[in-house]
């Protein structure tokens, strides 16, 4: 076993108590930081959700030939912008009216709508300026006699999601810097429990990189179990939301999943080298 | 700068600190290959000061420490980890690892010189029997006496075949007895070619043998001087 590895288990296993209190602060500093995420994803989602109803309605001159109606839906399929465009029929938007609106119930005069193209769009393209672009596009179309989107409902509910983006930036930093912060005062604390051993070091002449090694491996060995822990609390705590209060909640993917334990490491790995830099540099 | 390889050599060194002021003033001196010399004064006389400076773990206010050809004005960290292994220290104090035994402690000075690990056990028994300690290669710090563990600081320091030993007081904490036994293993290691530097506050020590003394006072060198040959009674 190398002289790193050895020195860096020697240390954890001489102060138990000590290493278990590293991993547990990490593991409690990443688990809030996991959990603020996973609600930060599922308003994401819940948006993502939203958004994806966004649909642009062209209505179509009364008299058209269906022919090309289903002509101009299918140029307008070909839109980078658009996912799906649907020709709607004077009788299948009764039918849609009867479905979700109350007062029409008892119409079954089938000319009492107009025909329309229901277009979706892609991801990406979903925001206000590319959805008014769409549909400014789309109304110089001969027989589109009106074209609706819910211009200020798209609008509002891109404020609300920059809004949750830039809170979500912010609060995301503020808790990665508490993270980082305590992480660096427990790494400190193990630091400064070797003190004497790394002022031996020094005057039996250990090059600083020598006596640092030991450090990093123990902070990155820290920072993966407290990532790791953090996960598991964060998988539990999500399944006690979906459990008791009936919510679906989005887990992270496995891409997030090693992006956070990963986290963890590189946590304990920059943490563990300032505080072992900051004392070496005292000596 | 072949000529000052190992040797140390302080030229006009001057050491002050922001809150307690001038720890050394304007000190030269040089210790020769395979000398002894002695540092004696009272307390905050300026010994270990000298020491310090001597292992660069300080740096003069003003003026040059010159090391075994490192100098103070260009030297680097690398540059001092590197010396310290060709430097033995040794301290009142012992400065043991408390959880490692008699030859871990030893071993522990080789192998963050990264010696090769085939050779670190017979080193470390070949100090440990130089020191006579070999016996209680095993015991742990506080399982042996004073004098034992004095013994095992200063294999510490001998396991990297240093040119010099620095020594602070290396007796400060020891009865009679183990002063004498600890004393004449330093001389021992003078006399097969290792130059030692030690302060004391041991006068009786120093009156009793024959070799050089530098007498510091409030951070000045008083005198330095080596005692004709028989002009002192040797120790017993």
């Amino acid at each position: 076993m190398s002289i790193v590895v050895r020195d860096a288990v020697n240390a954890a296993r001489r102060s138990p108590l000590l290493s278990a209190l590293s991993v547990t602060t990490i593991a409690f500093s990443l688990f809030a930081f996991a959990l603020f995420g996973l609600v930060a994803l599922n308003i994401r989602q819940a948006l993502e959700d939203v958004a994806e109803r966004v649909e642009i309605r062209a209505f179509v001159t009364e008299n058209t030939r269906i022919e090309s109606v289903v002509t101009a839906a299918n140029e307008i399929a070909r839109y980078a912008e658009v996912l799906s465009a649907r020709v709607v029929s004077q009788e299948q938007a009764l039918e849609r009216a009867r479905r979700e609106l109350g007062e029409f119930s008892d119409v079954f005069e089938a000319g009492i709508l107009p025909a329309s193209i229901d277009i979706r769009l892609r991801p990406g393209f979903r925001d206000p300026r590319n959805v008014a672009a769409v549909a400014a596009r789309v109304r110089t179309i001969e027989f589109i006699d009106d074209v609706r989107y819910g211009e200020e409902w798209i609008a509002q509910l891109y404020r609300l999601r920059n809004l949750a983006g830039v809170t979500g930036i912010v609060m995301g930093l503020a808790f990665a810097g508490v993270a980082v912060i305590i992480i660096g005062a427990t790494i400190r604390m193990t630091v400064l429990a070797r003190a004497r051993e790394i002022s031996i070091m020094k005057l039996v002449g250990a090059t600083d990189g020598f006596i640092r090694r030991p450090f990093l491996l123990d902070g990155v060995a820290k920072g993966l179990l407290g990532g790791m822990i953090a996960l598991l609390m964060t998988w539990a705590a999500a399944q006690v939301l979906e459990r008791y209060l009936r919510f679906d909640a989005t887990f992270f993917d496995e891409r997030m999943i090693v992006f956070g334990i990963a986290g963890g490491a590189l946590l304990g790995l920059f943490g563990s080298s300032f505080a072992v830099s900051r004392h070496l540099r005292k000596l | 700068m072949a000529d000052t390889l190992g040797m140390i050599h302080f030229f006009g060194v001057t050491k002050e600190y922001p809150r307690s002021g001038v720890a050394l003033a304007d000190v030269s001196f040089r210790l020769a290959k395979g000398e002894f010399a002695f540092l004696t004064g009272a307390s905050g006389a300026g010994k270990s000061t000298i020491l310090k400076l001597a292992y660069f773990d300080e740096t003069p206010t003003r003026g040059e420490v010159r090391v075994s050809g490192v100098s103070s004005k260009d030297v680097t960290r690398r540059d001092i980890a590197q010396l310290r292994r060709r430097l033995g220290i040794v301290f009142q104090d012992f400065r043991l690892l408390d959880d490692r035994t008699a030859e871990g402690n030893v071993a522990f000075a080789l192998e963050v010189t990264g010696a090769r690990s085939d050779q670190i056990g017979p080193r470390v028994n070949r100090v440990l029997t130089q020191v006579g300690l070999a016996a209680k290669s095993k015991a742990f710090p506080g399982e042996l006496s004073g004098g034992e563990q004095q013994r095992v600081a200063i294999a510490r320091a001998l396991v990297n075949d240093p040119f010099v030993l620095i020594a602070d007081e290396p007796t400060g904490n020891l009865d009679d007895k183990a002063t004498r036994s600890v004393f004449q293993l330093l001389r021992d290691i003078n006399a097969s070619g290792t130059a030692v530097l030690m302060a004391t506050h041991n006068l009786e020590l120093v009156r009793r043998t024959d070799y050089r003394r530098i007498q510091m006072d409030h951070g000045r060198i008083t005198s330095d001087a080596t005692p004709a040959r028989g002009a002192v009674a040797e120790l017993s």
